[in-house]
C-alpha cells in the first residue's frame, strides 16, 4: 500500500524527533538493549554485588542437568499445552453460542468478560476458597452430588487446578476476538449453503471454521505468549517459602534464581531459553499460518 | 429424530440449548464473584458456611481493613502508580503513534516493524536489565520502575493508536496543511480530539495492567507495605490472613481491589470490547 504522509518542513524535522524519542528510547533500552543485555548476562556469573564472570556456555549447559530447571520447563510445556487448546475451544465455543441472535446476549457478553477485567490475585484469592480441601465450595458441591472430595492443590492435581484457572481468567478476551471475526462472516454465505441443504455441521466446518482461521491463528499467537509468561495464579495459588512453588514454572524459576539467589547469570540463562522457545513456536505458527489459515 | 421438524420447532430448540448452555457457562465465571461478595459480608465464625446471602450481615471486614491493615495507604500508592502510567502511555504512544501513521520520514516502515517485533519479547527477558539499571540508578525500592517505563512508549498503545489515526480522513490534514497548520498543531487540534475512543481504550488498558500486575512490584517492592501496590499487599495478607483464618477480611480486600476495574468497565464496557476488537491484542 503506497501511503505517503505528510512532510515535515524545517524546523518540523526537530519536533519530528522530539515526538518519536520516547519510543526510541524505550526501543533501545527497553526492548533491543534488553534482550542484547540479558544475553551478555546470561554468558557470566554475577551476583550483583561482586564484578561479573565470564563463564561463557557454561549456564546454558548447566541448564541441561538442573533438575529443578526442567521440572519447571516440563510444567510451562504441560501447561501451555493444556491451557492455549483450552482456552481457544471454550472461547469459540461461547462466541459461538453468543452470535446467534438471541435476547440477552449483552449482559452474558458482560458476565463472561468480568474475569479478564479482575485482578488475579482478587481472583486467586476466592479460588484459594473455593478449592479449599475441607472447607471449599467445590468439595461442597462434588460431595453434595455424591462424589469424593478432591485435593485440589495436591501434586498430582495442582497443575490442572491452576490450568483451569487460567482458561477462567482468559475466555472473555478470546471470546471478543473470535465475536468480532464471527461477526465478519457474510450472512449471505449461510443463507446460501442452508438454500442448498447444508447441515449446521456442514456449515460449521465448510463455512465458519475456514473464514474464523485468522481469529484462530491471532488468538494462537497470544495465548502462546501469554502461557508461557503465566505467573499471577500460578503464585497465588501454589507458592511456597523461598519464592518456590508446588507447580514451578519456568518464571518461577527466572524470578527464584535472579531475586532469590542473585544469580543473574542464570536466571538469564532460563529467560533466553523462554524466549527461543517462544520464538521457535511463532515461526512454526506462522509456517502453519502459510498453510492452513484461509484470508478472503 | 428422523421425522422432519418443523424451522420454527427447530429453533426453538436451538434457542433452548443455547440458552442453557450459556447459562451454564456464566454461573460458572460470575460465581466467584458472588462468593467474594457473599463471604466480605459474613463474620468470621460463618467464613466457610456454603450459603450465598450472610447471615448476619456485617461491615466488620472493611472496618478492619482501613483499621488494622494500612489498606488506605496501598489503595493510594496503586491509584498513583496507575494514573501515572496512564498518562505516560497516553502522552508517549500517541506522539509516536502520529509521526507512524501521519507523518512521511525515512526509516518509518523499519522502526514501524521493529517496534511491532517488540510486542514478543516475553518480559521476562527484559525484566533482568532494567531491574540492574535501575539498582544502578538507585532506584529500586521506589515506586519509579513501575511508572517510569510507561513514558517510553509502548509497542501495544502505539500500534492501537496509529490504527486508529489511519481510520481519519487524511483530507483534514491536507487542508489544515495548506491553511498552514503545523504538525504538531495537526496533531493536537485534529488528531487527538479525534482520536477520543482509542484513547479511552488505551487509559483503560493501561490503567488495568498497572492495576493488576503482581510480578513487576513484587519484584521492586516486594515488603514494603507504604510504597508498594494493593496486589502485593493481598497477596501479603494471604499468607498473614488465611493462617489466622481469617478468609472474610481478605476477601472484604479483594472486593474493594475490584471494584474500580469493574465499575469503569461498566460505565466504558463499549471502550473495552471495541478496543479488543481493534487490535485483537491485550498485551
Amino acid at each position: 500500500m503506497e501511503y505517503s504522509g505528510l512532510k515535515p518542513l524545517g524546523r518540523e524535522r526537530f519536533w519530528l524527533t522530539m515526538l518519536l524519542v520516547p519510543t526510541l528510547v524505550g526501543l533501545v533500552f527497553g526492548a533491543v538493549g534488553s534482550v542484547l543485555a540479558t544475553i551478555v548476562i546470561s554468558l557470566t556469573d554475577w551476583d550483583l554485588l561482586t564484578p561479573p564472570q565470564w563463564v561463557g556456555l557454561a549456564n546454558y549447559v548447566k541448564l541441561f542437568t538442573d533438575e529443578r530447571f526442567l521440572t519447571s520447563l516440563s510444567n510451562t510445556v504441560r501447561f501451555s499445552a493444556m491451557y492455549v487448546p483450552g482456552t481457544i475451544i471454550a472461547s469459540l465455543l461461547v462466541a459461538m453460542l453468543m452470535n446467534r441472535r438471541i435476547r440477552g446476549v449483552s449482559i452474558f457478553r458482560t458476565m463472561y468478560f468480568l474475569p479478564v477485567v479482575t485482578s488475579a490475585v482478587a481472583a486467586a484469592l476466592v479460588w484459594q476458597m473455593i478449592y479449599g480441601r475441607d472447607t471449599g465450595l467445590l468439595n461442597f458441591i462434588i460431595e453434595k452430588l455424591g462424589g469424593e472430595p478432591v485435593c485440589w492443590f495436591c501434586t498430582a492435581n495442582a497443575l490442572y487446578s491452576v490450568i483451569i484457572v487460567n482458561i477462567w481468567g482468559a475466555i472473555g478476551e478470546g471470546m471478543i476476538v473470535f465475536l468480532a471475526g464471527l461477526q465478519a462472516i457474510p450472512k449471505d454465505y449461510y443463507e446460501a449453503a442452508t438454500m442448498d441443504g447444508a447441515s449446521d455441521g456442514q456449515q460449521f466446518w465448510r463455512i465458519t471454521l475456514p473464514l474464523v482461521t485468522p481469529s484462530i491463528f491471532f488468538q494462537t499467537l497470544i495465548s502462546t505468549i501469554n502461557a508461557f509468561q503465566a505467573y499471577d495464579y500460578i503464585y497465588m495459588l501454589t507458592r511456597r517459602g523461598q519464592g518456590d512453588s508446588s507447580v514451578p514454572v519456568v518464571v518461577f524459576s527466572i524470578y527464584r534464581n535472579a531475586f532469590h539467589f542473585h544469580r543473574m547469570g542464570e536466571a538469564s540463562a532460563q529467560a533466553i531459553e523462554l524466549a527461543v522457545i517462544v520464538v521457535l513456536l511463532m515461526v512454526f505458527y506462522f509456517w502453519l499460518e502459510r498453510r492452513f489459515v484461509f484470508y478472503e | 429424530m428422523g421425522a422432519k421438524m418443523g424451522l420454527r420447532t427447530r429453533n426453538l430448540l436451538m434457542d433452548m440449548t443455547t440458552y442453557t448452555l450459556l447459562s451454564i457457562g456464566a454461573v460458572m465465571m460470575v460465581l466467584p464473584f458472588l462468593w467474594m461478595v457473599s463471604t466480605s459480608f459474613k463474620v468470621p465464625a460463618d467464613q466457610y458456611t456454603k450459603t450465598l446471602i450472610p447471615d448476619p450481615i456485617t461491615l466488620d471486614n472493611f472496618r478492619q481493613l482501613w483499621g488494622q491493615l494500612p489498606f488506605p495507604r496501598l489503595l493510594l500508592n496503586s491509584f498513583k502508580i496507575s494514573v501515572l502510567s496512564v498518562v505516560g502511555q497516553m502522552l508517549t504512544c500517541s506522539m509516536a503513534a502520529f509521526c507512524f501513521a501521519v507523518v512521511r520520514f525515512r526509516g518509518r516502515n523499519v522502526l514501524f516493524t521493529l517496534l511491532l517485533v517488540t510486542l514478543m519479547i516475553p518480559s521476562q527477558v527484559t525484566l533482568i536489565p532494567n531491574f540492574i539499571i535501575f539498582k544502578w540508578l538507585g532506584l529500586v525500592g521506589t515506586q519509579a520502575p513501575l511508572w517510569l517505563p510507561a513514558f517510553w512508549g509502548g509497542a501495544f498503545g502505539t500500534f492501537l493508536l496509529r490504527q486508529y489515526f489511519l481510520t481519519i480522513p487524511r483530507d483534514l490534514a491536507d487542508a489544515a496543511r495548506v491553511d498552514g497548520a503545523s504538525l504538531l498543531e495537526i496533531f493536537w487540534y485534529i488528531y487527538l480530539p479525534l482520536a477520543r475512543p482509542a484513547l479511552a481504550a488505551l487509559a483503560i488498558f493501561t490503567f488495568q495492567w498497572a492495576w493488576n500486575d503482581l510480578l513487576h512490584p513484587l519484584v521492586y517492592l516486594p515488603t514494603d507495605l507504604d510504597q508498594t501496590t494493593l496486589t502485593v499487599g493481598l497477596a501479603f495478607f494471604q499468607q498473614q490472613l488465611v493462617q489466622g483464618g481469617r478468609f472474610t477480611v481478605l476477601m472484604s480486600g479483594a472486593l474493594i481491589s475490584i471494584l474500580p476495574l469493574i465499575t469503569v468497565f461498566f460505565i466504558a464496557q463499549k471502550q473495552f470490547v471495541e478496543g479488543i476488537a481493534l487490535t485483537g491484542v491485550k498485551r
